[in-house]
């Protein structure tokens, strides 16, 4: 059985250091949709033990609201991914991210580790899932397998720091040394039917940069963004919001193509519009979103 | 668990706690530090000693100087800190002495 939080709103990923007991005591305040619970980067090597200390006992004993707990755990290529993985799952994450993917066993070996952690700890077979960070070349032409590879994988995300390294280039903050990293993800996760969440933007000084990107992103079909900083969260969330408009118009997509297939007619208009049935989805998407966003008041 | 050597975890940062494990001859021996000392003095000791007690450690002098950490912090900081005290390494007993 699909686990029901495979699908839930993802529009803003916060990253939070594991090691910074201030800043994972209460990020439910900001309302991210996720945060990242991180044991990779942001954790010094020396304090790769106390981290996961910290982890265990936040997991256990924060009520992060409805907040998404996503743990980071360290590269496949450490020997610290393992007991990343028994310390997140005996403490009750709720999904696991794997930097570094480069290949769909990548993603078996850690699912692998998880459903050995889930015996272990008692807790529900399939109940924690699994998001892939594309952080190389190989990882971003290997997407389409990657987001094959398991049936708890929820999603791929773009790591652009570490992409950028592996293709020799700098983030010049146009975005134009992602796009095809973007574009062949997207497609990729569309393809396989998981969501897709772009990269982080870390200038704080260029918020008008950073709402130009998340406007990009979000016309590109990306489901969210990695945030790492609480001012990210509500410039992605008015832009992830539908409008008015869109949401009228999708409600009366939704209602003429219901009243028209049972008539029969299968290209019709709305509001000027040559409407047919491949609307369908993007409309019941709108309405979705709407819901999930609490800015829908209709009755579909 | 047998503290073998002094070890330190955490820092002096606002919602965080530092605390030191040293070996001691007999007995445990806590001394805290605590800008809410007057509110929360009792609840981190107590918090404290119930870790030292679940970790079985039952020789050691504990200094924490505490900057406002929470239950889980202090917790976390006294099990990082006898877990290096007592060089363990390897997998760890999360659920069981850790919890």
């Amino acid at each position: 059985m699909t686990n029901p939080n495979k699908y839930r709103l993802r529009r803003t990923m916060m990253f939070l250091n594991c090691q910074k007991p201030g800043l994972i005591k209460d990020p439910y305040i900001y309302k991210p949709d996720s945060i990242m619970l991180d044991l990779e980067d942001a954790v010094a090597e020396r304090e790769k033990d106390a981290a996961r200390y910290s982890l265990y006992h936040a997991l256990q004993e924060i009520d992060y609201r409805g907040v998404e707990r996503v743990v980071r755990i360290n590269g496949l290529d450490t020997d610290l991914w393992r007991e990343d993985v028994r310390c997140a799952v005996a403490g009750g994450c709720d999904s696991i991210r794997i930097p570094k993917t480069e290949t769909a066993d990548d993603v078996r070996t850690v699912e692998y580790a998880i459903a050995e952690a889930e015996r272990e700890f008692r807790r529900p077979e399939g109940s924690v899932l699994l998001m892939a960070a594309l952080e190389s070349a190989r990882g971003v032409i290997n997407a389409m397998s990657i987001c094959d590879s398991s049936e708890r994988l929820f999603g791929i995300a773009l790591s652009g720091g570490d992409y950028s390294k592996d293709l020799q280039i700098s983030i010049s903050g146009t975005g134009v040394e992602f796009m095809g990293a973007r574009q062949h993800m997207i497609i990729a996760a569309r393809a396989a039917k998981v969501q897709c969440f772009d990269t982080v933007w870390t200038n704080l000084n260029d918020m008008a940069g950073f709402r130009k990107e998340v406007e990009i992103i979000h016309s590109m079909g990306f489901d969210g963004k990695s945030i790492v900083n609480p001012r990210q969260i509500p410039v992605v969330h008015e832009i992830y919001t539908p409008k008015e408009k869109d949401i009228i118009f999708a409600e009366k997509v939704i209602k003429e193509i219901d009243q028209k297939k049972a008539m029969g007619i299968g290209v019709f208009t709305v509001d000027g519009k040559m409407i047919d049935i491949a609307f369908y989805d993007g409309a019941k998407r709108t309405i979705a979103l709407a819901k999930a966003s609490g800015v829908y008041k209709g009755d579909l | 668990m047998e503290i073998l050597k002094t070890a330190v975890a955490g820092t002096l940062e606002s919602s965080d706690c530092l605390v030191t494990i040293e070996p001691a001859r007999s007995g445990l021996q806590l001394d805290l530090e605590s800008a809410v000392m007057q509110q929360y003095g009792r609840r981190i000791a107590e918090v404290a000693m119930e870790t030292l007690d679940r970790l079985n450690v039952q020789n050691a002098r504990v200094s924490i100087v505490d900057k406002g950490a929470l239950d889980c912090t202090i917790k976390a900081r006294v099990e990082c800190a006898a877990m290096r005290a007592a060089d363990h390494e390897g997998r760890v007993n999360w659920g069981g002495v850790i919890r």
